[in-house]
């Protein structure tokens, strides 16, 4: 073991003796070199017990030439177990001489690390890793690279900080000091374990930026306990529980970890950390992959369809959506787990969108597929189209997380066209609405209307109707083409919500007037980019 | 005197707008009102009404016999206007204060009283209790046929 000095030993030892494993011990020993860590475990543990041996050997002939004959003395004493030895580890616990070490060590291979608690070992043989890529391989994701994140129990930092001290009470006596910092790190020992191992088994590399996660949770129900001294010593660093879960987080108690001091540390937690029965479980194995966004306009021919879902008391009002009519065949191609959909802006249940239709963007979570072509996505669009004369979808593409923002942009500040049917209770000619074509600019206040007075603060909105253009029909009908400001409620312009929209339609014409129909007909916002459908 | 409560648009709706009902003494023939006051007492005046957020936190609490104004007709009368309905106070209408020839005109729509948001939970059994038109029309005419 070259990356191994002299002045490591005493720490191996020590370690080894109170039941620490291979791994862990490199860590301690600031062992940075990767590989090393990915050797078999049977192998660390030869070479470590070689380390030891050479040196003790080294030590023997070292000692019959140097003044220090104690060192042979105490092997053999310890042996006997006479009294009145020097004890080689001060002021700590009574440990188990070198001999008595190579008996446990032998059952090392068995015996669970007490820092690490089996994570450095078990969780880093092949049988867990086959076990975590047939759960990713049964989820049957779609993905072209992965991220591995780990949970570990809090208590592996507790016992990280009394392997840490003891180590570094040890190197104190040689004079030497060890920083918090310059031990490896044990996720990332894991990571460099682990990672090969998955990338080989699932055929594709390990990214930390990947969209497709593998999560492992682990769980030490023996050790739960141990965190609990940190809740009397340093109790504002924990927060009373939310829901039911536990008090004592990772953070939580790394927070407590950096407050408590070492003397308290001592009083309250084992040093050397006590060796467990048993190894951490793996609660769950979960995959995730990350969202992907699919961006449009869809046209609605229906005045009978709300755009979500109508329920009132668990009760449906209306069939059925215009969110869940485009969603539905979105949501079995990409095998996702649920949708959101968003829209610049959303139009009554009975008002048509006509024209280009309006910008829409379904976030699907957790899809299990994700690549999909351009000529995939055409497909979807004419299935989505066949499939409903209600609404129709067009520009059918994939789009980044960043691009909803654009069209959210849409909703506040582009303009909007509107046809409206409108009747007035006293007869009109042509001439008494040819007015409203000339009326540029119009200032209105708008009051929160009526109907949305429930679930809307009250406030008034001043908007503006750019143009209008007039279509007679009859002495009590016309149709207006309106242009206006994003936000501009068109019904309550024209009869006017009990005189809480000023002016209106009916304050203009002198009339009582009433909206029959009202249709979008445009919804200017250049985006999503249009294709070629 | 009754008051018909107008619930807008859908039952689930729950927005109440008061306004005068047909029978109302100033909506007859020959009346002409003189003044409207929205200072109902010492301390009330539902013009100082302030509603804030989705909620409507701050807004007065009606009871059904909460007055909601006084109206005095040049003829000497005057007629306090009750709520009737249990709930927030979200506006009265100042228009009527500016223009009260509306009141009479389009009692129904720009001539409105005020605006009354019920308790969630209150609202299905408010619209219960409430009559629909051709209930009122019945009433009335027993009215008339009793007091002849």
């Amino acid at each position: 073991m070259s990356s191994l000095t002299e002045k490591d030993r005493p720490i191996v030892q020590l370690l080894l003796n109170t039941g620490t494993c291979p791994r862990c011990i490199l860590r301690f020993c600031c062992v940075g070199s990767q590989t090393l860590y990915r050797h078999p475990y049977k192998d660390l543990m030869k070479d470590l017990k070689e380390f030891l041996k050479n040196n003790q050997e080294k030590e023997d002939t070292v000692c019959s030439d140097v003044v220090d004959p104690p060192c042979k003395r105490i092997r053999l004493e310890h042996t006997e177990g006479g009294p009145g030895d020097l004890n080689h580890n001060g002021a700590l616990q009574q440990i188990p001489s070198v001999n008595d070490g190579n008996a446990a060590m032998e059952d090392s291979a068995v015996k669970v690390c007490n820092v690490c608690l089996g994570i450095l070992q078990e969780f880093c043989e092949v049988d867990f890793v086959k076990k975590v890529c047939q759960k990713v391989n049964s989820a049957d994701y779609q993905f072209t690279s992965f991220v591995f994140s780990v949970s570990l129990p809090p208590q592996l930092s507790v016992r990280e900080r009394a392997a840490w001290l003891l180590v570094k009470q040890e190197m104190g006596k040689l004079g030497l000091s060890l920083a918090k910092d310059d031990i490896v790190q044990l996720k990332e020992a894991y990571k460099w374990i682990i990672h090969p191992q998955l990338s080989e088994e699932l055929g594709v590399p390990a990214d930390g930026k990947s969209l497709f996660e593998v999560s492992v949770v682990f769980a030490h129900p023996e050790t739960e306990d141990e965190c609990r001294f940190l809740a009397t010593a340093c109790p504002d660093c924990f927060k009373p529980a939310k829901n039911k879960q536990s008090v004592f987080t990772r953070m939580a108690v790394i927070k407590a970890l950096e407050k408590i001091k070492e003397e308290d540390f001592l009083k309250h937690f084992p040093c050397p950390p006590s060796s467990p029965k048993n190894l951490c479980v793996a609660l769950e194995i979960q995959c995730n992959n990350g969202a992907v966004f699919v961006a449009g306009r869809y046209n609605k021919y229906s005045r009978n369809l709300p755009q979500t879902p109508w329920i009132i008391d668990g009760e449906r009002k209306l069939e059925s959506s215009v969110e869940e009519l485009i969603s539905e065949h979105l949501m079995a191609e990409f095998k996702a787990d649920s949708f959101n959909f968003s829209s610049s802006g959303r139009e009554d249940v009975d008002v048509r969108t006509l024209g280009n239709g309006r910008p829409f963007a379904i976030e699907l979570v957790n899809p299990r597929r994700i690549r999909f072509t351009a000529e995939e996505m055409k497909g979807l669009q004419q299935t989505i189209n066949n499939s409903s004369d209600k609404i129709q979808v067009r520009d059918l593409q994939l789009v980044t997380r960043s691009a909803i923002g654009r069209m959210k942009e849409g909703e506040e500040e582009k303009t909007k066209t509107y046809s409206a049917l409108i009747w007035t209770d006293k007869a009109i000619q042509k001439e008494d609405i040819a007015f409203l074509d000339d009326i540029k600019e119009l200032k209105l206040d708008q009051k929160t209307p009526l109907r949305v007075l429930h679930r809307r603060p009250l406030a008034v909105r001043c908007r503006i109707i750019h143009t209008m253009q007039s279509e007679y029909i009859d002495e009590h009908h016309f149709r207006l083409h309106l242009k206006t400001q994003a936000g501009t409620y068109i019904k309550e312009f024209v009869h006017g919500d009990f005189g809480r929209t000023k002016p209106n339609i009916g304050s203009l014409l002198n009339r009582t007037a009433d909206i029959l129909e009202l249709d979008v007909e445009s919804v200017d916002v250049d985006w999503p980019p249009t294709l070629d459908n | 005197f009754l008051q018909l409560q107008h619930n807008n648009c859908i039952s689930f709706c729950r927005i109440c707008v008061i306004t005068l009902a047909e029978a109302h003494p100033l909506l007859q023939n020959g009346k002409t009102i003189k003044s409207i006051n929205y200072q109902i007492s010492a301390n009330c005046s539902r013009l100082q009404n302030k509603v804030s957020g989705k909620s409507k936190r701050g807004a007065q609490f009606l009871t059904e016999l909460a007055p909601l104004c006084r109206i005095s007709s040049s003829d000497g009368e005057e007629y306090t206007i009750y709520s009737c309905i249990r709930g927030r106070l979200i506006e009265v209408n100042e228009n009527i204060l500016s223009n009260p020839a509306i009141l009479q005109e389009k009692p129904s729509t720009e001539g409105y009283i005020a605006v009354v948001l019920p308790k969630f939970e209150e609202s299905k059994s408010i619209t219960q209790g409430l009559l629909t038109q051709k209930e009122y029309e019945e009433v009335l005419l027993k009215r008339l046929n009793s007091s002849s």
